[in-house]
């Protein structure tokens, strides 16, 4: 290796000239492909066992991982805000549910079931709630704390839930049962192979978007800001703007997963708003691995399946079992299940690369 | 003027840790702010850079008041800080954390399509190569010395091209030799840019100040250029004396 990248420097050095010693840049591109080698496997394999389960799954168990895969994309919201950001949101759910109950309102009330008017929509209500939960929340003019954020959050929540249960309109106790599916045209989304595959599609996007941003500049400014956010405010940076920023992003995705869920269980409730999911998804992000994206998708798939798994073979005791699990990973294994094959340094990434490759290229 | 702060007071409960402190810092000058422990120096800095909020005074800042600005605010206004304690983002790659400094300016459609990647990728090396630092580009920034560490926070410092840099005790817990570097490093600097350096080592803030300051119970005891403190009777009792 030593041999190939003397090559490579005198290569660079007739190429760039001699005013920056560029000699140690030329280590990038071996580094890289060193550095870069587990995630496009983890993510190719899980993308190829998702695009074939529907093929050997039974359809109780198609339309079960439809249901884990929505709740893979919301995990992908609290993942951007929490393992990307640095901002405890421990009332995710407040997003995710108040989309499912919007859109579960314009189909009840309205008869709009149309994809492409209730998944924007639903999105739409995410963003605003965020907006308007992130703004009070992190937009002071100096920074909040965690605490303040995560009980604020949680608070947020709580308090949605109990709206939700008080409020005849929105159902009470009982939510709204009975949506009527989404539609395209003539054609009705009912669970199976078909909302499988349009739930996985939507995934591949959101996700394929989620890791342009966070390998952006725009990434690089968020792994300060969860490192250390006083320092980057001392660069220049507007860091309470950034956390608004993301974190109505992440109420975004939150909402499209909202409003795919309650079509796909066909009705919303209280919980859906409150405390309990808002804790779940903390824990599949925390399970699989924060500050990975497909640590968030893989730790939902483990804890949903492994939930699954053990409420059918150990009907009482399934869930200390489980706790137990959670309990194991997160002391022996904070930075989550992805961390048994990926490395620190490919976790955090490096954010100039791609130039540095272009120009050291021979 | 660049710097004028004036009548900074600030009070930490029953702790008065300035009373009335004064600094006044002109164009490439390089100032050294000096005195015993706990005389001040370092919350006077603070409040200058907007890490604490002073009691009462004023800070002015190229001829603006600055005293209620953020942090910031005040970076964007051409003010920059290294901290006294080590804040470089140690799981980040030395490129990555200069980028980071670099890019902080850029507006936020340019971060998010990285459209001001490949125009920062030459500054970002240049400021590699100036601190020394260049061979170790792509290794994490824990894994650097202290000494590194220490230029490479002054660099970050220097990415954003302030017209004021405030130095806490920038030679902390270096060798010699890494002292006698980091002067050299900072020369440079002085073509473009001023310094407010807070430091115990005597020698080397005589070696690269202009002007000093000597803080004595968060009041300012004496200012001059370099000769004159060192002649001062009072300074040499409170300080000098102990060095």
């Amino acid at each position: 290796m030593l041999k190939s990248m003397g090559v490579a420097k005198q290569a660079v050095h007739a190429d760039v000239g001699d005013e920056i010693d560029v000699s140690v840049a030329v280590g990038v591109p071996a580094e890289r492909s060193a550095a870069r080698k587990v995630l496009p496997i983890v993510e190719g394999v899980v993308l190829v066992a998702a695009l074939l389960a529907p093929l050997v799954l039974q359809d109780y168990l198609t339309v079960f991982t439809t249901r884990v895969i929505i709740l893979a994309l919301f995990a992908l919201s609290f993942d951007l805000v929490w393992g990307y950001a640095g901002i405890m949101s421990f009332g995710q759910a407040l997003f995710f549910g108040s989309a499912g109950y919007g859109v579960a309102l314009l189909a009840r009330d309205l008869d709009i079931t149309n994809i492409f008017l209730v998944l924007p929509a639903g999105t739409l209500i995410g963003l605003t709630f965020a907006l308007l939960l992130g703004g009070f929340l992190l937009l002071g003019r100096h920074p909040s704390s965690v605490i303040f954020v995560s009980l604020g959050t949680l608070t947020g929540s709580y308090a949605a839930d109990r709206l939700a249960r008080g409020w005849y309109y929105l159902g009470g106790q009982n939510g709204i049962p009975s949506i009527a599916p989404m539609s395209l045209g003539g054609y009705e989304f009912s669970e199976g192979p078909a909302f499988y595959y349009l739930v996985l599609g939507i995934l591949v996007v959101v996700y394929l978007l989620c890791r342009f941003l966070v390998r952006s500049q725009f990434g690089l400014a968020l792994a300060g800001l969860r490192e250390n956010e006083q320092r980057i405010a001392f660069f220049g940076y507007k860091a309470q703007h950034l956390k608004a920023i993301i974190f109505a992003i992440g109420g975004a995705i939150a909402g499209l997963a909202g409003s795919l869920y309650a079509f796909h269980e066909g009705f919303v409730w209280p919980n859906m708003v409150g405390v309990v999911v808002s804790t779940q998804v903390v824990l599949y992000v925390l399970f699989g691995g924060s500050g990975t994206l497909i640590g968030a998708v893989i730790g939902t798939v483990i804890v949903e399946g492994v939930s699954f798994w053990l409420s059918d073979n150990y009907r009482d005791i399934w869930p200390i079992i489980l706790g137990l699990l959670l309990l194991l990973v997160i002391l022996f294994r904070p930075l989550g299940l992805i961390s048994f094959v990926l490395g620190e340094r490919e976790r955090v990434g490096s954010f100039g690369a791609k130039i540095k490759e272009k120009r050291n290229a021979p | 003027m660049l710097l004028e702060a004036a009548g900074i007071k600030k009070v930490f409960g029953k702790l008065t840790a300035l009373d009335g402190a004064a600094l006044t810092v002109g164009e490439n000058e390089f100032h050294g702010l000096i005195g015993p422990n706990g005389s001040g120096k370092s919350t006077l800095m603070k409040c200058i850079a907007g890490a604490e909020v002073p009691t009462q005074g004023k800070v002015a800042f190229v001829n603006t008041d600055i005293t209620a600005f953020t942090p910031t605010e005040r970076a964007r206004a051409g003010m920059s800080l290294k901290f006294q304690i080590t804040s470089v983002l140690p799981t980040l790659t030395l490129y990555d954390n200069i980028l980071l400094a670099l890019q902080a300016q850029s507006s936020l459609f340019d971060l998010v399509f990285s459209r001001t990647r490949g125009a920062l990728h030459d500054q970002v090396m240049t400021m590699l190569t100036q601190f020394r630092l260049a061979d170790r580009a792509f290794d994490a920034a824990a894994a650097l010395s202290h000494g590194q560490q220490q230029w490479l926070e002054i660099a970050m410092a220097l990415a954003g091209k302030p017209k004021l840099l405030l130095l806490d005790e920038p030679t902390g817990g270096m060798s010699l030799e890494e002292r006698r570097v980091t002067g050299e490093l900072l020369q440079p600097i002085k073509k473009h840019c001023s310094l407010v350096i807070v430091e115990h080592d005597l020698d080397f803030i005589r070696d690269i100040c202009d002007r000093l300051t000597v803080l004595d119970q968060g009041k300012v005891l004496a200012s001059g250029t370099v000769s004159e403190i060192q002649a001062n009777k009072s300074v040499q009792e409170i300080y000098l004396r102990r060095a």
